[in-house]
């Protein structure tokens, strides 16, 4: 073996190694709150530590899902799910819009559109609780999945815009003039030649708006004051004031629950996006 | 309004295509119409802007003007202050110690997180594809996980009696942690907030500069590589240039989220921190508005918060204007 080689080898065995450690410490949080929401509370409350759920139960879920009582699951699985689809479906549809409008034309009130864009996405949510809620008040739209993906979808829209905007840019001009030549109407040549090449970006995206809804807890609680409206953070929240005396394992049962879609989610579209970010820009 | 608390990180913002002038991306001039179609396209967007944002935001502003406390939220009138409530802001030295905190636990975390986040991206460039993919599945993993269920979990790591970590600390020859506070102490409570923010922050900027180095051709650097330029040489001559504007837009994003953290902060003081020494901006104004009920006061706290985050993102914004032609 040639030195040459023989220090490529050791370079890639480091590399290689580093990596395991990057993955564990990515990973190991998400393990112990697995883990743990397995074990029964007095295990975890023990002097040694169960690596792995060697005294298996599904007891905290039992606690969680069932009882009913003051923080009942399902109600707010079924408003999450509601409230976060719908925000993604409108937030991709306007956000794509916008996006063509100031990336293929050009126009007066472009470039300040862009900037209010930038603008807005740095007002913080929790100096508009109070303006907000007023305002929904005013409208009927408290406690309503309407006014909770109202407000989520205004609140993703710059975001999604913004980062719509950089892979319609992607997409060279030339491919819809082209189309355009060949006798495609402009509105065709939008849908059929942009609109394609553009999923891995809408794909990107949508991950983005539905992480933003399923996780958003600050809104949430202001907008859906009553219990049986709330969202899944706002649950989780009160799941781990009414159970007092820190039961560990039944939090640790409830916050899996509540991240498990997402990660699965996560998962799923996982291997598109990577390869849509690649696949997205153009080569040479 | 973003709220982007916090650990959420989006996917890439694309690669930006390489130095096209911007003339090839406007439609010809030959093709120009009245524009209405453009204005069509963003009426849906504006319609929702305006009144999600544009409206709440005009009350808010009209609120830091005004004596408004609780009797105001339930209905009494609310009298016309001038700037009272900006001049007991700035004069009150709770104000400027939770700034001043703000801003340094921000810097450290964007410090933290570009570093970390662009070594990543680096080590999955040459990486095999089994071990990229490993990598990418536990990124993806902290990544994914809310905001909210990650601080809670990481507390239930960092407890006192039963954690995880202080049982792994006491491992050590010599050391036994069993029984110490890791949120008591502020300058502790903050070392584990920038522990879980950068977790979750890492993935996002990873992923992206990785995006943008898979865009880098492969070509110029070989041959950048047959003329002598070693790694470091080659990352910062030929990489950077290329990734400038999407390391300009990361760092933008991740200085705005970090500035205004507030689920992490608010949460982890929720487990056993001391509100008066940890709290950031986000959470003071949150404290002001619904915890002492002096919305006025604490509306003049976001409109001076917002004018910070515009003054020091419009810097960026023009020189990204400038580079990259929007």
């Amino acid at each position: 073996m040639s030195p040459a080689l023989l220090k490529r080898r050791v370079t890639t065995v480091a590399l290689s190694a580093i990596a395991v450690v990057i993955f564990l410490m990515s990973v190991f949080p998400v393990y112990w709150m697995v883990n743990s929401s397995f074990l029964p509370n007095n295990a975890i409350r023990g002097p040694e530590p169960h690596f792995w759920p060697d005294e298996f139960t599904w007891r905290n879920y039992e606690v969680v899902l069932g009882e009913g009582g003051r923080a009942p699951f399902l109600p707010a699985l079924g408003t999450s799910i509601t409230v976060t689809l719908l925000t993604v479906m409108i937030a991709l549809l306007f956000a794509f819009l916008a996006a063509l409008a100031v990336t293929r034309f050009r126009f007066r009130g472009r470039k300040s559109f862009i900037l209010a864009i930038l603008v807005i996405q740095m007002i913080p949510a929790e100096a508009m609780i109070v303006s907000t809620f007023r305002v929904l008040d005013g409208w009927q739209l408290l406690n309503t999945v309407a006014g909770l993906t109202f407000v989520y979808v205004a609140t993703v829209l710059p975001f999604t815009i913004w980062t719509l905007r950089g892979f319609v840019n992607g997409v060279p001009i030339d491919l819809e003039e082209a189309a355009m030549i060949d006798g495609c109407t402009r509105t065709q040549a939008f849908w059929k030649i942009t609109f394609p090449l553009l999923a891995p970006g809408l794909v990107a995206t949508g991950v983005f708006a539905f992480i933003q809804a399923w996780n958003e807890f600050l809104l949430a609680l202001v907008v859906m004051s009553r219990p049986e409206m709330m969202t899944l953070p706002v649950w989780l929240r009160t799941f781990q004031q009414a159970t007092q005396t820190t039961n560990w394992a039944a939090i640790m049962a409830g916050s899996t629950l509540m991240a498990i879609p997402v990660i699965i989610f996560f998962l799923v579209v996982q291997g598109r996006m990577t390869s849509g970010l690649v696949a997205g820009a153009v080569k040479g | 309004m973003a709220l982007a608390p916090s650990g959420m990180r989006t996917p890439a913002p694309p690669p930006v295509d390489g130095g096209r002038p911007d003339s090839a991306a406007a439609p010809r001039p030959r093709r120009r119409r009245r524009p209405l179609t453009p204005i069509m396209l963003l009426v849906p967007t504006t319609i929702v802007l305006l009144a999600i944002i544009g409206w709440p935001l005009l009350q808010l502003v009209i609120i830091s003007f005004q004596e408004f406390g609780r009797p105001q939220v339930f209905g009494a009138p609310a009298p016309f202050v001038g700037l009272d409530n900006y001049a007991d802001v700035l004069t009150d030295s709770a104000f400027w110690a939770v700034l001043s905190r703000s801003f340094l636990f921000a810097a450290v975390n964007v410090v933290l997180t570009m570093t970390l986040g662009t070594l990543v991206a680096v080590l999955m460039m040459r990486l095999t594809r089994f071990f990229r993919l490993l990598v990418s599945i536990g990124l993806l993993l902290a990544w994914a996980m809310p905001a909210l269920t990650a601080v809670v979990v990481w507390g239930w790591m960092f407890d006192t009696q039963f954690g995880v970590i202080n049982y792994l600390l006491s491992q050590l020859p010599g050391v036994d942690m069993i029984g110490h506070s890791w949120l008591i102490e502020p300058l502790s409570f903050f070392a584990v907030a920038t522990v879980i923010i950068t977790w979750q922050s890492v993935p996002f900027v990873a992923f992206t500069i990785y995006a943008g180095l898979t865009q880098v051709p492969g070509e110029v650097l070989e041959a950048a590589q047959l003329d002598g330029a070693g790694g470091l040489a080659r990352f910062r001559l030929i990489v950077f240039p290329y990734l400038k504007s999407i390391f300009i837009v990361v760092t933008i994003l991740q200085v705005i989220w970090d500035l205004r953290v507030f689920t992490q902060i608010y949460a982890l003081q929720g487990i056993g921190g001391i509100r008066e020494q940890t709290s950031t901006i986000g959470v003071y104004i949150f404290q002001t508005s619904l915890g002492t009920g002096d919305f006025g006061a604490g509306g003049a706290i976001a409109v001076i918060l917002v004018i910070i985050m515009m003054s020091i993102s419009i810097y960026y914004v023009r020189k990204s204007i400038q580079e990259e032609t929007l």
